[in-house]
């Protein structure tokens, strides 16, 4: 029985991308097993707004010890739907990134930028009922990282979503309009073509931009999609 | 019913959660004091039924290492085969304090993820068929491209298993043993298990496309 639109494997990145070499000894050499969806693939977490705290968005606060964090203000937006443009509510989306230098709050993370005393680099809201969600932070900076050679990463944000169900799991990075590292990101480029690509960089958003404050950019979400099933139509007339 | 073609938009690709996903997913594992809740440091709650256990094990890469930076999810039906999600129909029965979902991270130094949860129940689907108690799994690292899908079983299950319809689907069979979670301690039994994940090599697990 399935429930959810299959996954289009051809728009995400093969388990295995070469030139990103994190992956050669951590991917699967075989095809993994395709399942009907059963009650443990169509079910999974629900979160309330008992989970999220009131900063919990607001990555420019939400750590601030003795002042703002270095960098460019900016708002992170947008709306995340499934593939048959119904708008998730309720969904979980958690957010993480490096610092305005390129710095993670993160034990492991040893470049030489330094840290922000008042930058955490973590966040996470609900979608409201129009499925939109956003957020407030600065913006990350590039940084460097061992790949075959030395490499940079385009600036981005890690963006983790829960939609209804388990199936719907998705993570993904942010990229920023106009970024020429993005072009040459071996991780980004992970993703087979560029138009699937462009689905991941977010345009500058002036209508959203703040006067005399902060700048906005525009992500929308796209969850995996579900059949309409008859218990939903009595449910919804839809 | 919408059928396939009705897909009006693409769904957003996957990438990589680097190897700094705790400071997103898993603060309190370093430390980062940012939220009040931590979202998923905890299953189920004290007073959730059914047998107490801890699964636990390594994530072991194509070269044998152990990969030291992966993040894995567990979401899992309560003693009595329930998930706390509307649409299960038995949704109403649950204990209030059972999420059934959590996380956990492979340590720094010793590569090992654990969980302390209660020991699901065998699972009815909306078909009727039963599905042997399992956990369901799903494992992010730098270097894994999108999430890794897959199950635990447990070896005490040995009638439920030999017809659960996944791992009937496994072949070669010898493969089903690798979502096989064991005693740590064959003799005695106790209400510890272990299963070891390899993304790759002689004892690859078997992944799932949901």
């Amino acid at each position: 029985m399935r429930e959810y639109f299959a996954r289009d494997h051809a728009r995400h990145p093969p388990a295995l991308t070469q030139d990103y070499k994190s992956t050669v000894l951590r991917s699967p050499k075989h095809a993994p097993l395709t399942l009907g969806q059963t009650i443990s693939e169509i079910t999974g977490p629900h979160f309330g707004q008992g989970d999220i705290g009131e900063l919990d968005n607001d990555l420019i606060r939400n750590f601030a010890k003795d002042g703002d964090p270095i960098g460019e203000r900016i708002i992170l937006h947008g709306r995340v739907c499934d593939e048959g443009r119904r708008p998730v509510p309720d969904a979980l989306i958690e957010i993480w990134q490096a610092n305005a230098g390129g710095r993670y709050r993160h034990q492991n993370d040893g470049y030489l930028a330094p840290l922000d005393p008042n930058f955490g680099g973590c966040g996470r809201t609900m979608t409201d009922d129009a499925g939109y969600y956003r957020f407030q932070t600065i913006k990350p900076g590039a940084y460097p990282w061992p790949n075959w050679e030395p490499s940079w990463r385009p600036a981005h944000v890690h963006v983790s979503v829960f939609g209804h169900s388990f199936s719907q799991r998705l993570v993904t990075q942010l990229y920023f309009e106009g970024d020429p590292l993005i072009e040459r990101c071996p991780i980004a480029n992970s993703i087979p073509d560029l138009r699937t690509l462009q689905q991941l960089v977010a345009p500058l958003d002036m209508d959203t931009a703040q006067p005399s404050d902060c700048l906005a950019y525009r992500f929308d979400i796209v969850l995996r999609g579900r059949f309409s099933t008859p218990f939903e139509n009595r449910l919804e007339g839809s | 019913m919408m059928a396939q073609e009705d897909k009006i938009l693409q769904e957003t690709p996957s990438q990589t959660v680097g190897p700094y996903v705790h400071t997103g997913l898993a603060p309190w594992a370093i430390g980062l004091d940012v939220f009040k809740t931590d979202i998923g440091a905890e299953i189920v709650g004290p007073k959730s039924k059914g047998r107490r256990i801890t699964v636990s094990g390594r994530i072991i890469d194509g070269a044998d290492d152990l990969v030291r930076d992966a993040l894995i999810e567990v979401w899992q039906a309560n003693a009595n085969g329930i998930y706390r999600h509307v649409e299960d129909p038995k949704f109403g029965e649950l204990e209030k304090d059972f999420r059934g979902w959590g996380r956990a991270w492979t340590n720094f130094e010793t590569g090992k993820w654990s969980f302390q949860t209660v020991k699901p129940g065998p699972i009815k689907d909306r078909d009727g068929v039963m599905h042997a108690p399992h956990l369901n799994i799903w494992i992010v690292a730098r270097g894994i491209n999108i999430g890794l899908s897959t199950r635990i079983y447990f070896v005490d299950e040995t009638d439920a298993n030999a017809k659960d319809p996944v791992l009937n689907m496994i072949l070669p069979e010898q493969r089903r043993q690798t979502l096989l979670a064991k005693y740590r301690d064959e003799k005695l039994k106790t209400n510890d298990y272990v299963v070891d994940i390899a993304l790759q090599g002689d004892h690859e697990t078997v992944f799932l496309n949901t």
